[in-house]
């Protein structure tokens, strides 16, 4: 594959070392891993959901997720994107509103109920709502319900989205995009966790 | 989506319908473009893959993330421990139909299935032993957001006897049910 491994990159694995050795192992992962991250950044077709989309929403989602070299990574991305530049403040802005702590939300009403714990309910602000645009706003306020309360999900959240202007299969890809993101951003916070305790116990024998 | 839903209240290992909240596409429109995003072409009887497959090269490479995951057990984490990653993940993250699925195979392949129903029942704090233990507790530090794994959790699965590419097992696993769950939490709905 021409274009360097994500993960690897992210998670800083050196050819050679043992976690790469280890990665190797489960090579089909890894190379779907990867094709996984191009199909959604370098899509075949972007028709309905724009590149600019998907760098606004992958920054803002890894950004909830506190800071690291992924989120750095995609906002990174969202500012060499076409007209990406201008969006980064708002993102900004609207990542230091989401921030929370998650899991949290309701189940079906019955014995799981006492499980229910309240949290955050994002809203974009109302001030930056003008400048992002209904299509982003309402992705944006469904992606941070993705990031940290997937299970107050909702048939009623498909409309408000349909009605923002995004297609059936728009939902899907933006879905696959944040979805993929939470998956992404903890493989490489897993494996960089595992290298630093082992570089650790190196630099103690 | 012919059938009223009936959403289960409580997690279990029963075998559960998945209904979407928006079109799937009719098997009927498929092409091969489609088929190969699909994997299995049995796959286009499921309305949750005929839906994820509006978008069949993004589907395609997570289908093929997830096989590798899980079913690839030449060397590694046991099946079994795959699964209950799975299953304490979906458990902790709220998704009762992930959670059906991956409890299932964890009983199966485990033969354990008291404990994985404790899981169920009690969750991600039932006693279920050392090793099943440390690998719950590292699921749930994973799927906290902000992420809570840290190196305690890595110490824990080592003490419980698993060496570092059956520690990476249980972070591909769990981490890529943070995936699974979103997708089947958000897009529809299980029914009993």
């Amino acid at each position: 594959m021409s274009t360097q491994d994500i993960i690897d990159t992210l998670a800083g694995i050196e050819p050679g070392s043992v976690l790469d050795a280890i990665r190797a192992r489960r090579l089909q992962a890894r190379e779907n891993a990867q094709k996984s991250y191009l199909s959604l950044f370098e899509p075949i077709d972007a028709s309905d959901v724009s590149l600019l989309e998907r760098a606004a929403v992958a920054a803002f989602v890894t950004g909830l997720h506190g800071e690291s070299p992924v989120a750095a990574f995609y906002r990174e991305k969202l500012a060499a994107s076409a007209g990406g530049a201008a969006l980064l403040e708002l993102i900004d802005a609207e990542i230091a509103r989401g921030k929370t702590s998650g899991p949290y939300g309701s189940y079906p009403a019955g014995p799981l109920s006492v499980e229910n714990t309240a949290g955050l309910i994002y809203r974009v602000s109302a001030a930056s709502k003008p400048s992002l645009g209904a299509r982003l706003a309402a992705v944006l306020e469904h992606a941070h319900l993705l990031v940290f309360r997937p299970r107050d999900a909702a048939a009623a959240d498909m409309n408000v989205l349909l009605d923002a202007g995004w297609s059936t299969t728009g939902i899907v890809t933006f879905s696959q995009l944040v979805a993929f993101l939470a998956f992404q951003v903890r493989v490489v916070s897993g494996l960089r966790t595992l290298a630093a305790v082992n570089a650790h116990k190196e630099a103690a024998s | 989506m012919s059938s009223a839903v009936n959403p289960p209240v409580a997690f279990t290992q029963d075998e559960l319908d998945w209904v979407s909240w928006i079109d799937p596409l009719p098997e009927a429109e498929l092409t091969e473009r489609h088929y190969a995003g699909l994997v299995d072409r049995s796959r286009a009887k499921s309305e949750y893959f005929r839906l994820l497959v509006r978008d069949p090269e993004v589907l395609e490479a997570r289908t093929k993330t997830d096989k590798d995951i899980f079913y690839n057990v030449a060397d590694g984490l046991p099946r079994a421990e795959r699964e209950l990653a799975a299953a304490a993940t979906s458990r902790y993250n709220g998704c009762i139909y992930c959670a059906s699925v991956h409890a299932r195979f964890a009983s199966t392949y485990s033969k354990r299935r008291d404990d994985v129903q404790r899981l169920l029942d009690a969750g991600i704090k039932a006693d279920l032993g050392e090793r099943w233990n440390a690998v719950v507790k590292a699921s749930v530090a994973l799927a906290a957001t902000p992420i809570a794994f840290g190196p305690d959790n890595i110490e824990e699965l080592r003490r419980a006897g698993l060496d570092d590419a059956e520690i990476v097992d249980v972070i591909n696993g769990a981490s890529f049910f943070n995936w699974a769950n979103r997708l089947m939490l958000s897009l529809g709905e299980p029914s009993t």
